[in-house]
């Protein structure tokens, strides 16, 4: 394979338009594995995960098998899960508990932070193995950091600070936590887990998209709409209709009362779209009731308030993050192959909420991530269709032009759309991806920082 | 959409249910679903009735951890009207599905109420790719006006919490 040098990844980003190569040269992925995630701070697990020294839990960055483990002296660590004998995976088990980790194979054994333990036969090697060699473990991840329980890890040595590369995004994971009256999120209610056949990136460029709900969620929308309010509902059935029946919101809605923000290093979040009055959280809901109260108790009335005015629907961290802070629901996009695709999704539990809290949640998480969901399923069909279009030998160019004339500067070094159905987050995050990518001389250190410096660029 | 009248069930009877006449009623139940005939599938639940699907092996609740399907009444109507809808894209092409049902027991019984255990293996066609399905259904059935009828449905896929694409015809 020739070499794709930053000339040749630059020529497929232009204004307003991008190479249909970025979603099916298996080149092109490789080296997004490589560049991009290889070096951007990746979501790998929350605290409330890994509670007690012992605990661990499976994760992974890019295609890499990670495990995040609570140490012996309480501190987080994320480790390669290979044995440094014969790189067999030594956990096998998405989670758990432990004092030690065994490989398997020939019982090479390792402290909970990653350092060899002890290995049977240790004799007659060569003269570079060295069993005191911090080389000779379970490898750590380079850097790892947490922002308020929310825990990322960088493959790379040296690059931002993981809050200098979440930027304002910051203020998305504080909604989130602050809803909470006892102020600490746990992670709870399972795992969806969902795979599509198509490129990794379709999906955070979907999640900002406030034009094709009317399209492609038509059939859920007519069907809740016409569905009678007068059949019985034990509550959950209620949350998801109401939320289908959202969707259909007219254009008018979504360019006159919705905004679209953006921010260095291609995050974005979408603003204003449902708020606690129109979902699961009526304000006349006992349940919504209890809480309001029960935040008031705890953090004072003028705090509860201007943590529930606070109105966010999805916020997308660049590369693969995408969360919504209202609903305390959070995905993963995990890429498998460039045109496949494996997405995790988790909920979160506000710790000092009343229970039937958690149960909207996981109603609200049913029918916007499940796997059998009724609106869900119909966004996968989309990602798979466009992977299937782009097998054909169409158009070179896909567009991301829509409301490029009417992008505005926005506060903390952002951009906005003029309204929400700007596709200025997906421009935002290629403007990511080109720092990322096009970086064909830098060190890893400077790949990182890079998108800030061409966002500003085209500002 | 027009919710159906009840369909008329095969063999009529009424007091105690036995293993025979459960399973009867399950593979009509398996028949209509894989004929597509999910106005009539519907019609076979009572009008509290719910339908899940659990995300975990041996899930305790649908309330506290999500599931691939958890419906009540109001929102399985919803589905089935969506299943009917021009526009379901996740739907077009339509899937074809062939079910086979066995393993039929009865679990607990009442004198006109049961718990029936089966197993089922789905086989589900669409766009050029079939997925196979496989598990164990639990329906609580009843005896109603018109026939047997559902009063609740669990279904436990072997490969619950497996990543799967869309989840999109019922189980």
């Amino acid at each position: 394979m020739t070499p794709i040098t930053g000339d040749d990844i630059r020529a497929l980003v232009q204004p307003g338009r991008v190479s249909r190569r970025l979603y099916t040269d298996p080149d092109i992925f490789d080296l997004e594995l490589e560049r991009i995630f290889g070096s951007a701070w990746i979501y790998v697990g929350h605290e409330s995960q890994v509670k007690i020294p012992g605990d661990f839990v499976a994760t992974r960055i890019g295609r890499k098998p990670l495990l995040l483990v609570r140490d012996a002296e309480g501190n987080i660590q994320l480790l390669h899960n290979q044995c440094a004998h014969r790189g067999s995976m030594v956990v096998a088990s998405n989670g758990g508990h432990t004092s030690e980790f065994r490989c398997c194979y020939h019982g090479w054994t390792y402290h909970l932070d990653g350092r060899l333990k002890v290995a049977p036969l240790l004799h007659g090697y060569p003269a570079h193995f060295d069993p005191k060699n911090p080389e000779f473990a379970m490898l750590r991840v380079p850097r790892v950091a947490s922002y308020r329980g929310f825990v990322f890890g960088s493959l790379a040595e040296h690059g931002p600070s993981l809050e200098d590369y979440l930027g304002f995004m910051t203020t998305s994971f504080d909604d989130m936590v602050d809803r909470a009256p006892d102020g600490e999120l746990e992670v709870a209610g399972g795992v969806f887990k969902h795979t599509y056949r198509g490129n990794w990136k379709l999906y955070l460029e979907n999640l900002c998209d406030a034009a094709h709900p009317l399209f492609v969620h038509q059939s859920s929308i007519d069907a809740a709409r016409q569905q009678s309010d007068e059949v019985h509902s034990d509550g959950s059935g209620e949350i998801a209709i109401r939320q289908m029946r959202q969707n259909g919101a007219p254009y008018s809605f979504w360019e006159e009362n919705v905004g679209i923000w953006t921010y260095p290093n291609g995050h974005s979040f979408l603003g204003d779209y449902h708020d606690d009055a129109k979902l699961v959280a009526a304000l006349n809901d006992p349940v919504f009731r209890d809480y309001i109260a029960t935040m008031e108790a705890k953090q004072g009335k003028e705090k509860t308030r201007r943590t529930l005015e606070v109105r966010r629907w999805n916020s997308n961290v660049y590369p693969n993050l995408s969360f919504m802070s209202q609903f305390q629901q959070l995905r993963v996009v995990h890429p498998i192959s460039v045109n496949e695709t494996v997405v995790h999704t988790y909920n979160y539990r506000l710790k000092g909420a009343p229970a039937r809290m958690f149960e909207n949640t996981i109603s609200f998480a049913n029918i916007v991530n499940g796997t059998g969901s009724l609106v869900l399923t119909d966004d996968l069909e989309i990602y798979t269709r466009i992977g299937l279009g782009l097998t054909s030998a169409g158009s070179e160019w896909l567009e991301i032009g829509r409301g490029y004339a009417g992008d505005l500067p926005a506060e903390h070094g952002g951009r906005r759309g003029k309204n929400s159905t700007s596709e200025v987050y997906i421009r935002n995050m290629f403007d990511a991806w080109l720092g990322y990518m096009a970086n064909d001389v830098g060190t890893e250190g400077t790949r990182a920082t890079a998108p800030q410096a061409v966002a500003e660029m085209r500002q | 959409m027009t919710l159906p009248q009840r369909t008329v069930q095969p063999r009529p009877h009424s007091g105690a249910f036995d293993a025979a006449e459960c399973e009867t009623f399950l593979v009509h139940e398996a028949r209509l679903l894989d004929e597509g005939r999910f106005d009539e599938w519907l019609s076979l639940f009572t009008a509290d009735a719910w339908y899940w699907v659990p995300s975990e092996p041996n899930q305790a609740s649908p309330r506290d951890t999500i599931s691939l399907i958890y419906d009540d009444r109001r929102l399985l109507e919803t589905r089935v009207r969506r299943l009917a809808s021009p526009r379901i894209y996740s739907q077009e092409p339509r899937s074809r599905t062939s079910r086979m049902i066995g393993n039929v027991t009865i679990e607990e019984a009442a004198a006109d109420a049961c718990t029936v255990r089966s197993k089922f293996q789905l086989l589900e066609y669409r766009r050029e790719s079939q997925r196979i399905f496989g598990g164990t259904s639990l329906h609580r059935l009843i005896r109603g006006d018109g026939g047997i009828q559902i009063v609740w449905k669990r279904v436990d896929l072997v490969n619950c919490d497996a990543p799967h694409e869309g989840l999109v015809v019922p189980f």
